[in-house]
């Protein structure tokens, strides 16, 4: 394979999965926000819930338009840039995406339509459910999605079939059930509720500011704070159990997250911060703190982590075995499986190897001529770049840990000290916003650039994955996708910011005369005039 | 796992080949009037208001239709894995138009009315209509390319290389096909607005829809005459077993005949261009004489007719080489494995009657015909 079209089709792959990931974690946050405001508003019936549904229901559709496109691209990338992996694993991979489609993408599409038409035509239940749908329909697309991806990290099972010469599904259940794929659906879709809260409570505390429908942005301060702060807690703790799980099967990736190149005595230390050398194979201004890794990585204070060389030299006894796995392979497929029974054995003895053989195409075209020198460097390519890893992982987390004390202290002053927020906490509030966007996209990377050098783990090599296209093809497509969607992110920035600064317009009247029909109750829950009157120093 | 042998290899391997054919008749029944209104949006809506009824005739139920097609993608991709493979890294910069005419469509809906200004407004507009008119045009070249066969073949190790260009793509035959697909999208098109709309332009949308059905039958007859005379058809050199390894390299497929022959061997497959015919022709009366509801289902009627044409005259090839005919993807040898047809199987005949029942709920929660009045500025209309 020609490297440069190995290397356009990642960039590709990466540069279009990040771009669609910067619109799912708020569809999934936005998504379940919006459908508890509409169910307070069916519980309440209080109008200012209805507008409140309505307003952030229309900023969730401008963020849905494209994240629903950019889906698209996703879907058809595949099989246009990787078709060798579409063929190779489709039997397995293929189906928990036609799942989603058929399980989780036709609920959400269908029914967000009746989401924005449906206020005049569904009774305020039917509403309800038809909201919650929406939510429930976006959720399991991402579990689908995630089942299909950790079967990328942790393929089990599967097997692999000479005669069609791919990966073949034995166990749909341990498919499902598999450890990863669970750990990293609560932990990806927790991110997108933190996601949406801190959207909401960014763009409240920005009217808090302004001056500007504090009825609408107090409620949606302790909505998002609330549901926030459960979802921040939840990321962190599943982020914990998907290291568990990571130590499990991918043990170079957490190897490359700690810059553990050597084996150490149980129980590991954990290296806060740090320059980790891939060349000097050392950590330089490494500052650890010890037993945390241990206990992160194994829940144990005995078991042991393996370092990188450790697991570079496991590797290369891999490659040595799956030669003899690919040999045997090749004479099954010259005699199209009319083989002695020992050649049968000899495959099946050593076809979990198969893939490190695989490594060696870079180098040679049939693995069984290569040599000493080669098998080293296959076995050297099993670690991934740790620099980039090592520190996408420790902002991500620091990111998470900030979630937690900033949704902390608005649930905390939300509840418990009547909203009285100083100008200081909207301010950060507001400044805020992005950091999502930043911890998810530092997290794609972790897992994935973290899974090289494969495309599916220990099976198949990322470089075989790709199509037999040309260098034009791809450059073309790709520079296309480019100008689209920086169009598009350009266009959907200019309708969010438009939109945000207007506020919300429907029902603005009729919930403003309820409010003062209610003002007197309402003041028994909090003092409102007073807060405003903080809050708004110019009026 | 034991529980897939109860349904045979070959049983699975047809139920997934007709479910193949369920979905893209789906989308084509769903999202083909979607694709046709939005062909017609530049030309039969001559106001603003009354392009704003076409597109909120639409605009609720688009989005659910389009999902036909992703799972249409979805399901080649676990039950076709080669056909997917192969299709689409061949049909290359072709997939990479529909993807991205496919991707303006869905914000061309949700941003154009969100801002007032003319330019802003009909530069969504013409966006609609090339994320339309692009991909009901484009699907049809794609399946004239495939009943002539398709330059590529599959190495050894199942890596398939295509040989041919883009603008081999765009030859005579698939143009035809093309025309085909684009004129019955618009009488589909034609025939919701009917049904849907009122206002000075469905009289437009009626006339447009007349053509349209005509145009189909015209190219559709066209297509079939080039078929018996100017295009060889594919088969199996000798019979292979059904429930075969799925590769295939081991069996073997060669370019003779001629694709009508399917007709002899099996009669009553001629069912289905006489309904493509029948349903058009009912259609273009119907738009003549002014009905609905006859509209819609007679073309709807003459798509599956169509659709079905094309499955059941190429079976059990699904996508023939033209270069090098061994590495044709059959039924027989191409799909997934046993398991995971039965998988995929199971949960579509869960989730297909719950999908078609809340479907039709939301269309007769959003039933009734639109107007001017009803799109009125700054509502929850696109």
């Amino acid at each position: 394979m020609e490297l440069d079209i190995v290397e356009l089709s990642r960039l590709q792959f990466a540069a279009t999965a990040l771009f669609h990931f910067l619109f799912v974690p708020l569809t999934l946050g936005l998504s379940v926000i919006v459908a508890i405001m509409n169910t307070v508003y069916v519980m309440t019936n209080r109008p200012i819930w209805r507008q409140m549904t309505k307003f952030w229901g229309m900023l969730f559709g401008i963020n849905f338009a494209i994240g629903v496109a950019t889906g698209l691209t996703m879907e058809f990338e595949f099989g246009m840039n990787w078709s060798y992996y579409s063929q190779y694993v489709g039997d397995i991979f293929g189906a928990p995406l036609a799942l989603e489609g058929l399980m989780a993408f036709f609920l959400e599409a269908t029914f967000v339509g009746l989401f924005f038409f449906g206020w005049d035509k569904l009774s305020k239940v039917q509403h309800m459910i038809v909201t919650w749908l929406v939510a429930i329909g976006s959720n399991f697309s991402a579990l689908w999605i995630l089942i299909a991806n950790g079967w990328m990290q942790n393929p089990v099972g599967a097997e692999f079939n000479p005669l069609t010469m791919r990966m073949e599904m034995t166990n749909f259940f341990d498919v499902i059930f598999n450890e990863v794929a669970q750990a990293k659906f609560v932990h990806t879709v927790s991110a997108g509720y933190v996601t949406g809260a801190v959207f909401v409570l960014g763009v409240s505390a920005y009217y808090m500011l302004k001056g500007r429908h504090f009825e609408l942005a107090r409620r949606s301060i302790t909505v998002a704070a609330s549901f926030g702060l459960a979802s921040a807690l939840s990321v962190v703790v599943l982020g914990d159990e998907s290291g568990y799980s990571t130590g499990h099967s991918q043990k170079m990736k957490l190897a490359a997250i700690e810059a553990m190149w050597e084996t150490e005595p149980a129980p590991a230390s954990f290296t806060l911060v740090g320059w980790p050398d891939q060349e000097a194979r050392e950590t330089k201004y490494a500052i650890r703190i010890p037993y945390v890794m241990g206990l992160i990585g194994t829940r144990s204070l005995t078991q042991k982590i393996e370092g990188i060389d450790e697991l570079v030299a496991e590797a290369e006894k891999r490659v040595r075995s799956g030669i003899i796995a690919y040999d045997a392979l090749m004479k099954i497929r010259e005699n199209r499986g009319a083989v002695p029974p020992e050649v049968k054995l000899q495959f099946e003895n050593h076809s979990d190897d198969l893939g490190f053989a695989l490594l060696l195409k870079r180098y040679v075209d049939d693995p069984r001529k290569a040599d000493e020198e080669m098998i080293r460097k296959a076995a050297n390519d099993t670690v991934p770049h740790v620099l980039p890893i090592f520190w996408a992982f420790r902002i991500m987390v620091a990111i998470g840990f900030t979630f937690i004390a900033v949704l902390a202290y608005f649930f905390y002053t939300a509840s418990f000290r009547g909203m009285r927020f100083p100008r200081w906490a909207l301010r950060l509030g507001v400044l805020i916003i992005p950091l999502p966007w930043i911890a998810v996209e530092l997290g794609w990377i972790v897992a994935e650039y973290g899974r090289q050098p494969w495309v599916v783990d220990s099976i198949l090599p990322t470089a075989l994955g790709v199509s037999s296209l040309s260098v034009g093809q791809l450059a073309l497509t790709l520079a296309g996708f480019v100008l689209l969607y920086t169009v598009l992110f350009i266009v959907e920035i200019g309708l969010m910011m438009k939109y945000v600064r207007k506020g919300p317009t429907e029902d603005v009247a009729e919930t403003e005369a309820w409010m003062a029909r209610h003002r007197k109750r309402l003041q028994g829950c909090a003092d409102d005039d007073d807060a405003e009157a903080v809050l708004t120093p110019g009026e | 796992m034991i529980l897939h042998e109860f349904l045979s290899f070959e049983f699975l391997r047809v139920a997934w080949w007709v479910l193949l054919g369920v979905l893209l008749i789906g989308f084509a029944l769903t999202d083909g009037f979607d694709l046709g209104i939005g062909t017609m949006l530049p030309f039969i809506g001559r106001t603003d208001s009354e392009r704003r009824v076409m597109i909120n005739t639409i605009g609720p139920v688009w989005e659910g239709n389009q999902v036909w097609f992703v799972l249409g993608g979805g399901a080649i991709f676990a039950a076709w894995p080669l056909l997917y493979g192969v299709s689409f890294s061949g049909f290359y910069m072709a997939m990479f138009a529909i993807l991205a005419s496919l991707i303006l469509r869905p914000v061309a809906f949700k941003y154009r009315s969100k801002r007032p200004g003319r330019l802003w407004r009909s530069s969504w507009d013409w966006a609609l209509f090339i994320g339309s008119a692009g991909p009901a045009l484009l699907f049809g070249v794609a399946v004239g390319n495939v009943i002539q066969g398709v330059p590529f073949h599959l190495t050894d190790d199942l890596r398939s290389v295509y040989e041919g260009s883009f603008w081999g793509l765009l030859n005579p035959f698939a143009l035809l096909a093309g025309v085909v697909s684009l004129s019955m999208m618009v009488m589909h098109g034609a025939a919701w607005l009917t049904v849907k709309a009122e206002g000075a332009f469905v009289g437009r949308a009626r006339i447009a829809g007349e053509r349209a059905a005509l145009i189909a039958i015209a190219a559709f007859l066209l297509a079939g005459l080039w078929l018996a005379f100017g295009i060889e058809g594919y088969r199996f050199a000798a019979p292979v077993a059904h429930d075969g390894p799925s590769n295939p390299r081991l069996t073997e497929v060669l370019r003779d005949g001629s694709w009508l022959a399917a007709y002899a061997a099996r009669p009553w497959i001629a069912i289905a261009p006489v309904l493509g015919v029948l349903g058009a022709l009912l259609a273009w009366r119907g738009f003549r004489s002014g009905r609905e509801t006859g509209v819609i289902l007679s073309s709807a009627l003459s798509i599956t007719g169509i659709i079905s044409t094309v499955g059941l005259t190429m079976f059990p090839v699904i996508l023939p080489s033209s270069s090098d005919p061994v590495s044709s993807l059959t039924v027989w040898d191409s799909s997934s494995s046993h398991m995971t047809l039965f998988v995929m199987l199971v949960s579509a005949v869960l989730f297909m009657p719950l999908i078609i029942a809340y479907t039709a709920w939301v269309y007769r929660v959003l039933w009734g015909k639109l107007k001017e009045e009803d799109v009125k500025e700054g509502g929850s209309a696109y």
